[in-house]
């Protein structure tokens, strides 16, 4: 349900709105569903998840206001600390490795060639698997004895490792994992980015005679950038809500390596029955995500090209 | 030199694809293995045995599974196009006060993270008495910022004339949606229909929070509980767990992927 965001700014609409009452109630009765539901599904639990957070509160409510106690007992605690750590490193592992292996794959696939289409079909075909059974796959290659990487490793000489039971590795383990599920999406936006160049722009530079690298850099990248500009923030926040990898491979552990910041509220609030930390962590959550959107809007109309 | 070009970037694109499409295979490969073939680290099956697949559906009720998930997509799927297409022809075909702010507030939805909100959700669904029926696995999901915005740029582009010949015809505006805008602007709704049958048939964190019984589980989290219980004993079956819950998405995917690649970057970007 996140996958896809529009970021456009509100354009003013070509007409003013007539003041006729009829039309006023008209207009409102048509987007009356989606108002109602954002309101209930949307707005509310985003305002109660702030209440909640200043109270001590367990799954059937709050029951006693404490302040900002319990931001306070999450920045101090080695736990939170943990998690932002492993939120941001996963960050750092998945969103630039994936959006670079997406861009690779559309530009190899952006030539017309024969059978291309059958290419273009399996490289977004991650798109259509859920992360659930992705996770399960992935577990059993991750597999110390029977799965392929020891497998791989034991070949090539190498020692086996434990995967997703050792913390050094775990993370960098679950990542690798998130990259190639998230490849096939990240593919098809970027291919249709590029299939949305002016065609002529490559004819004149083919009447140039530059090289295929000077052209990527020139035209491709700087009429691609909108694109690429998009799906950096997709991206972004979809690490930010990462949770059913996390869940399936690992748990969190070991020791808390992987206790990115979806997981870390999942826990506290339904396993430790701590309402009030969760709904803190939800509201840190809530704010990174915003910051990033604004930020990531700010900085990218000024250096983003567009047609 | 040309052909050789040719040939390196196929050849470039053979290797990409055995790697992406590796775990895929692995998997389809390992559904048909018994277990000592399993445990043996074989990469091909030596016979095509369905018995994991007989096996799966007497471990786990995968059927009832099945259907939940189908009926759940599907519901999600049609209240989706149903509550983004009366939206969407509000903003593209009617003027009225606060329509500005309105549209500002589908996009601010976009800028909340679902999983900020799951908590309270939660217990909303749970005080409704919604845990573990199809009502609280669809509801909360029918409207959609991305899919109004999807739909209104492609109400965008039908003539404005065609509106206004309907309204000098004394078509009422309901009729003129629903006899005419769903109907041309069918391809639309099909990329938006795979799009949601896609998201909500992979979703995950939501039925593992509201649903815990078998009877109202989906196939994800199946998976999970087929994973939990059978990891020590059988990869196998798992395995064929796992094919029959990727198949149907994925044969969408391929039948839908070009629509799918159109109408997100249409939605996304424009």
């Amino acid at each position: 349900m996140n996958a896809a965001r529009d970021l456009q700014p509100v354009h003013s609409q070509e007409n003013r709105p007539k003041r006729n009452p009829f039309a006023f109630l008209e207009g409102w009765l048509y987007l009356l569903p989606s108002i109602i539901l954002f309101g209930v599904f949307v707005f509310y639990p985003m305002f109660r998840s702030i209440y909640l957070s200043f109270f001590l509160a367990d799954q059937m409510g709050p029951f006693e206001f404490v302040g900002l106690e319990n931001y306070q007992y999450i920045l101090g605690s080695d736990s939170f600390k943990s998690s932002v750590k492993a939120t941001i490193l996963f960050v750092l592992y998945t969103v630039p490795a994936g959006i670079l292996l997406a861009l690779f794959l559309a530009l190899l696939t952006n030539e017309k060639m024969k059978g291309i289409g059958i290419f273009r079909t399996l490289f977004s075909s991650t798109m259509g698997m859920s992360v659930a059974a992705s996770s399960v796959i992935w577990m059993f290659m991750y597999n110390p004895s029977i799965g392929v990487f020891s497998r791989v490793a034991e070949l090539l000489g190498f020692p086996a490792i434990q995967w997703l039971q050792d913390p050094d590795y775990a993370l960098l383990a679950v990542s690798l994992s998130t990259i190639w599920m998230n490849t096939g999406f990240a593919y098809l936006i970027i291919l249709g980015g590029l299939q949305n160049i002016d065609t002529h722009l490559y004819e004149n530079a083919k009447v140039a005679g530059v090289s295929y690298f000077y052209q990527l850099r020139r035209i491709t990248l700087p009429m691609l950038s909108p694109t690429l500009f998009f799906i950096v923030t997709v991206s972004l926040i979809n690490a930010f809500q990462t949770f059913g990898q996390i869940d399936i491979l690992t748990k969190g552990g070991p020791v808390e390596s992987t206790n990115v910041v979806v997981y870390s509220i999942y826990k506290d609030a339904f396993i430790n029955n701590d309402v009030g930390a969760a709904s803190a962590q939800a509201v840190i959550l809530f704010f990174c995500v915003l910051l990033l959107t604004i930020l990531q809007f700010k900085l990218g109309e000024r250096k983003v090209h567009y047609q | 030199m040309i052909l050789a070009k040719r040939i390196s970037l196929y050849t470039v694109l053979v290797v990409c694809a055995a790697f992406m499409m590796f775990p895929i295979f692995y998997a389809f490969s390992i559904s048909f293995m018994e277990g000592g073939e399993v445990l043996g680290g074989q990469l091909l099956p030596s016979s095509l045995s369905l018995d994991n697949y007989v096996e799966v559906f007497q471990k786990v009720p995968l059927l009832t599974y099945l259907v939940n998930s189908f009926a759940t997509s599907a519901i999600v799927m049609v209240g989706q196009l149903l509550v983004s297409s009366l939206a969407a022809f509000a903003f593209v075909f009617m003027k009225f006060k606060g329509r500005d702010f309105l549209f500002f507030l589908f996009i601010s939805t976009m800028m909340i993270p679902w999983e900020a909100t799951m908590v309270p959700n939660f217990m909303t669904v749970q005080n409704l008495g919604w845990t573990n029926s199809y009502i609280g696995l669809t509801v909360p999901f029918f409207a959609l910022a991305f899919g109004t915005f999807l739909l209104r740029q492609h109400f965008k582009t039908i003539p404005k004339e065609l509106y206004e010949a309907s309204q000098v015809a004394g078509i009422s505006r309901f009729r003129f949606f629903w006899n005419v805008i769903l109907p041309v602007s069918r391809s639309s709704l099909i990329t938006l229909g795979i799009y949601s049958f896609l998201t909500n048939w992979n979703m995950y964190l939501w039925p593992l929070l509201v649903t815990n019984t078998e009877s109202a589980r989906t196939v994800q989290i199946g998976l999970k509980q087929l994973q939990t219980q059978e990891i020590a004993s059988d990869w196998g079956i798992v395995m064929a767990g796992v094919v029959i819950v990727i198949l149907p998405t994925l044969l969408l995917l391929f039948a839908g992927q070009k629509k799918l690649q159109k109408g997100l970057t249409q939605g996304a970007i424009k």
